[in-house]
């Protein structure tokens, strides 16, 4: 599921940035490092790849729909996670720049929630763990389709944090948990199943491309049991249990992240950051926008004698439709200066 | 002009999956000569050519291009001399455009700003694809592909040039533009094809390979009258030097 | 990603548009992308609630569809394809959120209303903007800028060659699709044929990668790429992007819509 700018706010955006930027900048570095020039075309071709293998579609067994393959993880199991985490933010580039998924800031969430999940936590802490030394093939399937399901699991978690903390979605979390768990549950275990099958085919075929020795991926060499339990463990819990806890009693589900935040409760859009961010934005604007009732004038205003209110309200109806008025003709402007400059361009 | 030599001794390659593609090979070209290396499919021409820039380790035999034998130490140089063209150009042009993909080689010889710009000018002046120095290598039709393609292997200067299938799916026209600026290049030529017109047009020799042997090695009509050597290597005489069936005529 | 097929070519027609030669085309790329950088950032700086204001943003992407030349029509069908997850997430406001915040006349406008339709326009302009920066720019144009803001070699290399690569392997894979079809009478792709045929398609671009790797030995490659850079940042990228941010900042601050309506009606805010 692609983030997008309009859901984001600046902080949000910016902070994602920052850290897909960080990491695309280590992999860069450990991909110059470590890695075979012969890697350099490989991973381009690959992200090609990933395209062409979209465009693919199959049915689902017994559901009469479609998916197709996302790709992470098969590239992680395919490059390591470094090498794969560099392929999958060019891919999402791309998606970005030409086919309007997502935006540019929203690039920084994209990356994180659909590379960094599956290349440095699904593969070296759920897939390397459970697939092992020996490599079978139901081992294997049921590697993939822990590891997609954590990383999916993860992604989609990331995606309502970065939404429910830009603040432009009125969604409430527990809902937003509520609808994007569950799916990606289903969709997880499809992209494992799919996944397994394109690494089995290329192990019977090539077995010296698909990596089997532990030892293949840094990140994941030293097997802590307890770390895997725990990401696991994790999985599971935004899985099932967040979407079913939530879905029956959000108020405990807010009660415990109140704890976790030690905050009583969860700042609404009016408290908390962003109400302090609205505070900045009100002062700092000049003009600020008077049409917009603030909540809690609203309760106050229906006691008011009747002609004050009349008053008040006619201002306010005259300056919002004053706006809407500006609005289109700016609008109009913005447009006729476009024609002017393009009748220009085309006369020169 | 030993440099321009090249010498293959008792090549053998087997594949890691256990194909033995060659078996025993053994020639030796001098400079300026052009040389066809035909075969049916699978008779291991490409895997002959793969050899002559160090990409494919023999798995036995020797090579040798010019006066060094080719090792690890005299690889760089050996690249520098040989300049191989691909079967397909789309392996060749990985570039944003043409004019950065012709630039690519010269660039990594460490080449200067205006060398370069000179080089990359001649090197399409000579395919005759100097209009499409700014285009996208994706957006460029087969032919035009394959003479960047070349392009990209002349900006190099190499002394020799080994070329797989050059002619492949090319037109008519396009196919013509290829074998006139085939003869144009002075220097040692090798080049595998299915074209035999082509091969019967540009080559001073022909080397047949079959099922990773040399089993002929001569001047073209020498090799294309021998009909029996065909036959045993599923081959056939250009159509050219097959009676016309249109007028019956015959050429000698 | 549902239709790739057609998304493909709309891929290369966008990309054919970064062909054109307008003043705009010949700026340095990365005036372009820092000025887009900042529009996205002020766009989405914004509060929830607010609409109005951010309508006078359309003059950058209007203005540079116009001074690029870039077709009209196409750039409105692309930016109606929107983020469609934007939009999913942001019919939920008016849901939840049914407070009214604003009235005209009878018609009360609940927050919901108002913040879908900041999402949406959000939405246009965001997309808007990269739709627009791709057509004046391309996308080796984009890479190069990024890659001299700081962005790593290894990834601009790895990003072009991705680029270079899409069509040649979608082509690859839509044959192969269709040549399945053909011959599976109708019947669906199940997921274990879709290994089959996907790990096939996975092992021919891998030899085709070792065969580029050849290709760049066979021209001197030693792991360094070395790239034309004959762009310049000079006085007309300067005041292009200091004049467009300029314009944003003070669009951010000034209700231009409300000023200007409230000259028309002689309402003062
Ligand atoms: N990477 C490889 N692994 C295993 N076997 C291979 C490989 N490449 C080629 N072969 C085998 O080696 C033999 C020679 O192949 P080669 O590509 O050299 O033939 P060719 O003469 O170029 O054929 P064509 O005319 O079809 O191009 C064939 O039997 C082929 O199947
Ligand atoms: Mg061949």
């Amino acid at each position: 599921m692609h983030m997008a700018d309009a859901l984001l706010s600046p902080a949000v955006g910016g902070a994602m940035w920052a850290a897909s930027a960080g990491t695309i900048a280590y992999c860069a570095r450990k991909v110059r490092t470590d890695l075979a020039d012969s890697r350099v075309p490989l991973m381009g071709v690959l992200g090609a790849f990933i395209f062409a293998a979209q465009m693919i579609n199959f049915s689902i067994p017994a559901t009469g729909s479609s998916g197709h393959l996302g790709g992470g993880l098969l590239l992680s199991v395919l490059l390591g996670p470094y090498a794969a985490f560099l392929t999958i933010a060019s891919v999402l580039v791309i998606q970005a720049l030409f086919f309007a998924d997502g935006g540019l800031l929203a690039l920084g969430c994209n990356i994180f929630n659909l590379g960094f999940f599956p290349a440095f936590i699904a593969y070296p802490f759920v897939y390397r763990q459970l697939v092992g030394a020996h490599q079978t093939r139901a081992r294997m399937t049921m590697a993939a389709i822990a590891a997609a399901v954590t990383g999916l699991q993860l992604g989609a978690f990331g995606v309502v944090l970065e939404t429910v903390a830009s603040g432009q979605s009125s969604l409430p979390f527990s809902t937003f948990v509520v609808m994007m768990q569950p799916i990606h549950l289903a969709i997880g275990v499809v992209e494992g199943f799919v996944t397994a099958a394109v690494v089995s085919f290329v192990y019977r075929a090539r077995p010296e491309l698909v990596p089997s020795s532990p030892g293949a991926c840094s990140a994941g060499s030293r097997p802590v049991r307890g770390v895997l339990l725990a990401f696991l463990a994790m999985a599971v819990l935004t899985g099932g249990m967040v979407s079913w806890f939530a879905s029956k009693d959000p108020d405990g589900l807010e009660w415990a992240i109140g704890k976790v935040t030690g905050k009583g409760e969860l700042p609404g859009p009016t408290q908390g950051i962003h109400g302090t961010l609205a505070e900045v934005q009100r002062k700092t604007s000049f003009l600020p926008d008077y049409s917009f009732r603030k909540s809690g004038e609203t309760g106050k205003e229906g006691a008011q004698p009747a002609g004050q209110g009349k008053d008040k309200g006619e201002s306010r109806v005259g300056t919002s439709v004053s706006g809407v008025l500006g609005a289109c003709i700016t609008l109009a402007v913005a447009l006729l200066v476009g024609f002017l400059l393009k009748k220009r361009h085309q006369s020169a | 002009m030993s440099h321009h030599i090249v010498e293959v001794r008792n090549l053998r390659h087997v594949y890691p999956d256990g194909t033995v593609a060659l078996r025993d090979v053994s020639f030796r070209i001098t400079h300026g000569e052009s040389v066809a290396i035909i075969g049916a499919n699978g008779a291991g021409k490409s895997t002959l050519l793969l050899h002559l820039n160090g990409f494919l380790t023999p798995t036995a035999g020797e090579i040798r291009i010019g006066d060094y034998p080719l090792t690890k130490a005299t690889l760089p140089e050996i690249r520098r001399t040989v300049g191989m063209v691909f079967q397909d150009p789309d392996d060749q042009l990985f570039m944003p455009t043409v004019y950065d993909d012709v630039a690519f080689g010269p660039l990594n010889l460490g080449l200067s700003g205006t060398d370069v710009e000179q080089r990359v000018k001649d090197a399409l002046e000579k395919v005759g694809a100097g209009h499409l120095q700014e285009k996208p290598p994706y957006n460029l039709s087969g032919g035009e592909k394959k003479r960047v393609a070349i392009a990209t292997v002349l900006s190099m200067s190499p002394d020799i040039l080994v070329m797989d299938e050059p002619t492949d799916g090319l037109d008519p026209h396009a196919r013509r533009q290829l074998m006139a600026l085939l003869r144009e290049f002075s220097h040692t030529r090798i080049f595998t094809s299915h074209d035999l017109d082509m091969v019967l047009e540009l080559c001073s020799r022909v080397i047949i390979l079959h099922e990773g042997e040399v089993r002929g090695d001569g001047p073209p009509l020498e090799i294309f009258r021998n009909d029996e050597l065909l036959a045993r290597c599923r081959l056939e005489k250009p159509l050219s030097m097959q009676g016309c069936p249109v007028c019956g005529g015959k050429v000698s | 990603m549902a239709s790739i097929d057609g998304a493909l070519l709309d891929f290369k027609r966008l990309d054919r548009l970064a062909t054109g030669d307008t003043a705009i085309h010949r700026l340095d790329p990365r005036a372009k992308v820092l000025a887009t950088l900042v529009f996205v950032v002020t766009v989405v700086s914004f509060g929830k609630y607010e609409v109005t204001p951010l309508v006078p943003f359309l003059i950058f992407p209007v203005a540079m569809v116009a001074l690029g030349n870039l077709p009209v029509a196409y750039v409105i069908k692309k930016i109606a394809l929107l983020c469609p997850f934007a939009l999913v997430v942001g019919i939920f406001n008016p849901i939840f959120d049914r407070e009214v915040l604003v009235q005209i006349g009878s018609l009360g406008i609940t927050g919901g209303w108002l913040s879908f339709a900041s999402i949406v326009m959000r939405s246009i302009l965001t997309v808007g903007a990269a739709i627009v920066l791709v057509g004046v720019t391309g996308f080796p144009g984009v890479c190069l800028a990024l890659e001299r803001i700081g962005m790593p070699r290894v990834f601009a290399v790895q990003l072009l060659f991705l680029y270079r690569y899409i069509f040649v392997l979608t082509d690859e894979g839509s044959r192969m699709e269709r040549a399945r079809k053909l011959r599976s009478l109708g019947k669906k792709m199940e997921p274990g044929i879709f290994g089959s045929l996907v790990g096939h398609l996975l092992l021919r671009t891998w030899q085709r990668a070792e065969r580029i790797h050849m290709a760049m030995l066979a021209r001197g490659f030693t792991g360094e790429f070395h790239t034309r850079r004959d762009t310049r940042f000079g006085g007309r990228e300067l005041l292009f992007l200091l004049g467009w941010s300029t314009l944003f900042i003070i669009l951010r601050f000034l209700n231009l819509s409300q000023l200007v309506g409230s000259l028309v009606t002689g309402i003062s805010p």
